[in-house]
């Protein structure tokens, strides 16, 4: 009776677990073998080009300094992102969850999200228009200002952390807002209650109670941002070369797929690396 | 009477011939590209009573990757002759019978004689169509315009230059700019401090046509590097923009059809060659935006101020120009170290 029941259960077991497996293997193992495979190739296996296993690609990347100065560039930049997505998103997330209610509350998280319904591309599209001198907002500020400016932030630094912050803050707000919803108003009054001021409140209560919520949105913003290649290309202009950009360089202009393979791999190892160095200081943060 | 016989038995008997010798020729070619002209394909048909299919290639290398793998598909292929050693050396392209072209004649000696379509010591590409890479400016922000290179590197232009993000392009304009051969580039520390010295003039790279037109038209650029088809293109448009070929010279290249060794209908192939290359088809093309023709006689026949004609059709601006000839890929990779280091560096 007993392993009949077990039989069943694992029956049941198998056959729920079993699409989340399959998705996972056919989205992201697949590729992602294939990918370590191209990396330790000499060259792409197509036609009758003949190839063979080396591991020179990730030889390439001591070989000059180009591809450190620019994983250290690209870091740098995920770490500006993710700073100044933190520093804007949690005040809004928590004006959400904690100062507003009702209908304007599920307006203003609609306004939120809005801009994930839009293609990255369009949005990146549109920040140039506005970012570029003579652009919308030098138009705009010269309207409303009295004296003349001069805005032209296109082909720049700050342009790429502008688009940047604006397309992945949401995921910060979305999880700080969770984290902040979860505390219960009564911690606060009991808090404002023994004498607490407003700013030993975030201190003690709030941070420390939303935190998990807030460093999982700086991983989902870091990780991608480490990486990324569209905003730099098009935002960044001379300065916009980072390590994505040289990766997508291998694959779409120069068809070195091994050597883009192996880069990848190379960013994938250090940003775990970042987080595994990081996470004993996460965990502590967290209890 | 007896004329009418014989003229309706002539044409009866060259109707049937042609019904005979009819071929199914295949054209690998990159797509819109002239040879897939649906007006000049069915003139072709009916001029000749052969019939023409196209297939498509994205890159060289994929060009190369079909010949390779599919023996006996194509019998008319386009090769740009900096490639056309690399398919006659593996065997992929056959010499091209100059004596079945008749419009090889109106080809200038020193296209014909172009020693990549010429590899192996005969003709293996017929030269077809040819251009320029080199810089255009736009003509608001010039009162004179400019003759030299060095206008790149004068810092009243600062912050509006842009180059084409592609190694061997921004390689070989350097070249150019420090006087060298762009095909035996002798010292390549020469071209990197001179490229290091563009790096702050530079405002963005530029990766296609609209990139550079989109940049142009909101006034970000003085002054850029240019394809001269392109700029015929964008100058038609309206975009206020000059093309200009420095004293210093110009980056020229060359594409020329090629029969692969494999096909079995030479004859053909060979007709539709001389079809291309003739100076109705190349006119009339030309209209909608061509290259430049290697026909001598179809270069003449453009109106005087068709683009082609006003600044390639010049025998000065031609004499300025250094043809690419191929690249080995050792070469490739020390470029494209270069200029990815030069680009990180910013």
């Amino acid at each position: 009776m007993s392993t009949v029941l077990a039989r069943q259960n694992r029956l049941k077991i198998v056959s729920l677990l079993s699409p989340a497996y399959i998705w996972l293997t056919v989205a992201i193992f697949l590729p992602l073998s294939a990918m370590l495979y191209f990396s330790f190739l000499s060259d792409v296996p197509f036609g009758d080009a003949e190839w063979h296993y080396t591991s020179e690609n990730y030889q390439a990347f001591f070989q000059t300094s180009t591809y450190a100065t620019l994983l250290w560039k690209s870091i740098k930049l995920g770490l500006t992102v993710t700073v100044i997505s933190v520093l804007v998103g949690f005040p809004c997330a928590y004006v959400l969850a904690k100062a507003i209610k009702g209908k304007s509350r599920e307006a203003l998280f609609l306004l939120v999200i809005l801009p994930f319904w839009s293609n990255s591309l369009v949005r990146i599209f549109c920040w140039a228009i506005v970012l570029r001198g003579n652009g919308v907002l030098e138009l705009g500020l010269n309207a409303i200002l009295p004296f003349e400016v001069d805005v032209n932030l296109m082909f720049s630094t700050p342009a790429i952390v502008i688009g940047l912050v604006h397309s992945y803050l949401p995921y910060v707000i979305l999880t700080s807002y969770l984290a902040l919803q979860a505390i219960d108003d009564n911690l606060i009054d009991a808090a404002r209650s023994m004498g607490a001021n407003k700013l030993t409140i975030l201190w003690r209560v709030i941070l420390p109670l939303s935190l998990p919520g807030l460093l999982a949105g700086a991983v989902l913003i870091f990780v991608p941002v480490v990486g990324s290649f569209m905003e730099p290309r098009i935002l960044g202009g001379r300065v916009g070369t980072y390590f994505g950009t040289v990766i997508e360089d291998q694959f779409v202009a120069v068809f070195n797929w091994p050597l883009g393979a192996a880069l990848s791999f190379i960013l994938l190892a250090v940003v775990l690396v970042i987080l595994a160095t990081a996470s004993p200081a996460l965990r502590r943060a967290q209890t | 009477m007896n004329k009418r016989i014989l003229l309706a038995t002539t044409v009866a008997l060259t109707t049937t011939g042609a019904a005979v010798l009819a071929d199914e020729i295949r054209v690998l070619n990159w797509q819109g590209y002239g040879t897939d002209e649906d007006w000049a394909i069915s003139a072709f048909t009916e001029a000749t009573g052969h019939t023409v299919v196209h297939e498509y290639f994205n890159s060289e290398q994929e060009m190369l990757t079909k010949l390779r793998t599919n023996p006996g598909a194509y019998d008319v292929v386009l090769i740009n002759a900096a490639f056309t050693p690399q398919a006659q050396a593996e065997g992929l392209i056959g010499p091209v019978d100059s004596s079945m072209v008749a419009n090889f004649s109106d080809v200038p000696e020193n296209l014909a004689a172009n020693p990549d379509l010429n590899a192996g010591g005969a003709l293996h590409g017929m030269p077809w169509t040819w251009g320029l890479t080199s810089f255009a400016v736009n003509t608001n922000e010039f009162n004179e315009m400019p003759t030299s290179i060095e206008v790149f590197w004068d810092t009243a232009h600062e912050g509006k230059v842009s180059i084409r993000d592609d190694a061997l392009e921004a390689v070989q304009f350097a070249a150019i700019a420090t006087g060298q051969d762009i095909n035996d580039i002798l010292d390549l520390d020469a071209i990197e401090a001179k490229l290091a010295e563009l790096m702050p003039q530079i405002k963005t790279y530029w990766g296609s046509e609209n990139d550079w037109n989109q940049f142009m038209a909101a006034g970000d650029l003085d002054v850029a590097t240019f394809w001269s088809g392109s700029a015929s293109r964008s100058m038609a448009s309206g975009l206020p923009v000059q093309f200009i070929v420095p004293d210093e010279g110009a980056i020229g290249w060359l594409d020329g059809l090629s029969i692969p060794t494999s096909s079995t209908k030479k004859e053909a192939a060979h007709a539709f060659i001389n079809w291309m290359i003739d100076p109705e088809f190349y006119v009339k093309w030309a209209e909608s935006g061509a290259p430049a023709s290697a026909n001598a006689k179809a270069a003449a026949a453009l109106p005087d101020d068709a683009f082609n004609k006003r600044v390639l059709g010049d025998p000065a601006v031609v004499a300025r120009v250094q043809f690419q000839r191929p690249v080995s890929d050792e070469n490739r990779e020390r470029y494209l170290e270069l200029w990815q280091g030069l680009k990180a560096a910013q």
